[in-house]
């Protein structure tokens, strides 16, 4: 028998189209959206790095926008749209972004790699809107310094410290 | 992590509603701290209200006022035009937390409500008043470089982390909230408490009140402002110290300031005493230095295994300096 005070799981079924295709799925609501790509939907694109928003490993793209998928709970995402690295190449074909870390030798282990790219695809969306950052006046509209990228991936981390050809591979990257 | 039942109200009466019935429930917004907090066993609701829809994310405009909902993403609020350009130091406060990915999660409602990054408050297998009432405070005799200097009590040193909230109360900010007994407003400064004898109370409000809305006031001195922040690292990373200030010289004399501390204290630090040194004497270094000397004339630091947090003194007296002389001799 169950201890006294012990309370079930609670799951609920949720749909989230992830990389273009429409999963329905029941989670404990306890779930990240990290543990639902990685366990659940065998998607190991996202990488679990520190499991508390430190390290930008599980870097995804959420409606858009790069988010962490360590803070945020499977059951927020439920008819939301998340883009994972592995959905930036459908079918194989490498996104700009993604070209640009192989042409710049971008990674050594590549453990990071997948949240770098989600990273810097929402960085440079952000950058075309205009958003300001740390390192620019911010008031001017921002240009994709070295400076400029170096602060707006700055919550994505590198064990191998490949720091300075990801900043290279995004400067490519943003001159399209 | 304990099981919990997840609600999204449509709007914010049932929110508060729900959360009132419940007093085991939280509220989860961007989620990026209690959902940390859910991993490390700090907290355990047993029903988490989703104020994704209870909450505007709008930013609007009323009488010159600024109101910028509470579902408002930090990036955005950066962002934005006006805030950009009429309360600059709220941008640069905002733009200098966390990391992107962070920031397009977080929200205006709570960011100033995130609890202190103390270690020892993190970790459950240490004693820590604010976690566990009457178990003791770890960081006494511990790890200090980044606790209190001003306003500690024996119970607790700890520090309050979010740089938009030492910019909101600089600016002069006020809070709207609905409670279960109806609306109320709280001028930010207010906000935050004191640790006194109850370290486990960051703020004034009450079980089952929700922050609606954060508000501007129409501010001219606000247009000159800034925020800086010093740390042990360039970026993502969590302040030592900060200032927030805003400054108004008129022919060489200092005729309005306003000026907050971030990471001294268990709140954001309005520095008062600071502000009525300024107001009537020379923009002069001299002027800004016996400010902020003036301001930390009852400052207590603390001895710790890693050295202490007695640096914070000279370091924030210099800072205070230079932003308040950066803003007398490059208005924006
Ligand atoms: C690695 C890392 C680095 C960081 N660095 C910084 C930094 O440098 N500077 C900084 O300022 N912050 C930093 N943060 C903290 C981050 O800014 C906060 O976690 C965030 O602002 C909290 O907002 P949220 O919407 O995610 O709140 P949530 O995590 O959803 O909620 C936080 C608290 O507020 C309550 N709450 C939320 N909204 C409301 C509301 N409308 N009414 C009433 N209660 C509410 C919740 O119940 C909860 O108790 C960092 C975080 C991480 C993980
Ligand atoms: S300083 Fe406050 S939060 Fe940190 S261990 Fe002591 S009581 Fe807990
Ligand atoms: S795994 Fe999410 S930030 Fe490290
Ligand atoms: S390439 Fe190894 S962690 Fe970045």
């Amino acid at each position: 028998m169950a201890p006294a005070g012990y309370r079930r799981g609670v799951e609920t079924a949720i749909t989230t189209r992830v990389d273009g295709t429409t999963r329905t799925t029941r989670v404990d609501t306890r779930t990240t959206l990290l543990d639902l790509l990685r366990e659940r939907l065998g998607n190991t694109s996202p990488k679990k790095g520190c499991d508390h928003g430190q390290c930008g490993a599980c870097t995804v793209l959420l409606d858009g926008r790069r988010v962490l998928a360590c803070l945020t709970l499977a059951v927020t995402t439920h008819d939301h749209d998340v883009t994972t690295a592995d959905g930036l190449a459908p079918d194989g074909d490498l996104h700009p972004v993604q070209q640009a870390f192989l042409d710049n030798d971008a990674f050594q282990c590549g453990y990071c790699t997948p949240g770098q790219v989600c990273s810097a695809v929402g960085a440079l969306a952000e950058l075309a809107q205009g958003h300001p950052s740390h390192a620019g006046d911010i008031t001017a509209d921002p240009e994709p310094t070295r400076a400029e990228i170096a602060e707006r991936m700055s919550g994505n981390l590198c064990r191998c410290g490949a720091y300075t050809n990801i900043i290279t591979a995004v400067e490519q990257a943003a001159r399209g | 992590m304990r099981p919990f039942d997840h609600q999204t109200p449509a709007n914010a009466h049932t929110a508060v509603h729900l959360a009132a019935a419940h007093p085991t429930a939280a509220f989860l917004a961007g989620g990026t701290n209690l959902v940390d907090h859910l991993k490390l066993g700090i907290t355990h609701p047993d029903l988490l209200i989703d104020l994704s829809a209870a909450t505007t994310a709008a930013i609007t405009e009323l009488d010159g006022r600024l109101l910028i909902g509470a579902g408002a993403r930090n990036s955005d609020i950066a962002a934005d035009h006006r805030v950009r350009t009429r309360y600059p130091a709220l941008a640069e406060a905002l733009l200098s937390g966390a990391s992107g990915q962070l920031r397009n999660m977080a929200t205006a409602g709570g960011n100033p409500l995130q609890r202190t990054r103390c270690a020892y408050f993190q970790d459950t297998t240490t004693p820590c008043n604010k976690r566990r009432p009457g178990s003791g405070c770890a960081a006494l005799g511990g790890f200090t470089r980044g606790h209190a200097i001003l306003g500690a009590s024996d119970h607790c040193v700890a520090t309050h982390p979010s740089d938009m909230a030492v910019a909101l109360t600089a600016l002069d900010a006020t809070v709207h909230v609905l409670g279960p007994d109806g609306e109320r407003t709280i001028p930010f400064v207010d906000l935050h408490r004191l640790p006194d004898d109850d370290p486990t109370r960051d703020t004034v409000l009450d079980h089952g009140d929700l922050i609606t809305m954060i508000e501007l006031p129409d501010s001219p001195i606000a247009r000159q402002s800034r925020y800086r922040k010093v740390r042990d690292r360039a970026s993502y990373a969590f302040a030592l110290i900060s200032v927030a200030a805003a400054l108004e010289v008129t022919h060489g004399v200092i005729t309005d300031a306003r000026l907050a501390f971030g990471g001294v204290a268990h709140k954001p630090w309005r520095a008062r005493a600071a502000e009525q040194i300024l107001i009537g004497e020379p923009a002069t270094d001299d002027t800004y230095r016996l400010a902020a000397e003036t301001e930390l004339a009852n400052a207590r630091t603390l001895d710790g295994l890693d050295g202490g947090n007695a640096f914070k003194v000279p370091l924030l007296i210099r800072t205070a300096t230079a932003v308040l002389r950066q803003l007398a001799e490059e208005p924006r």
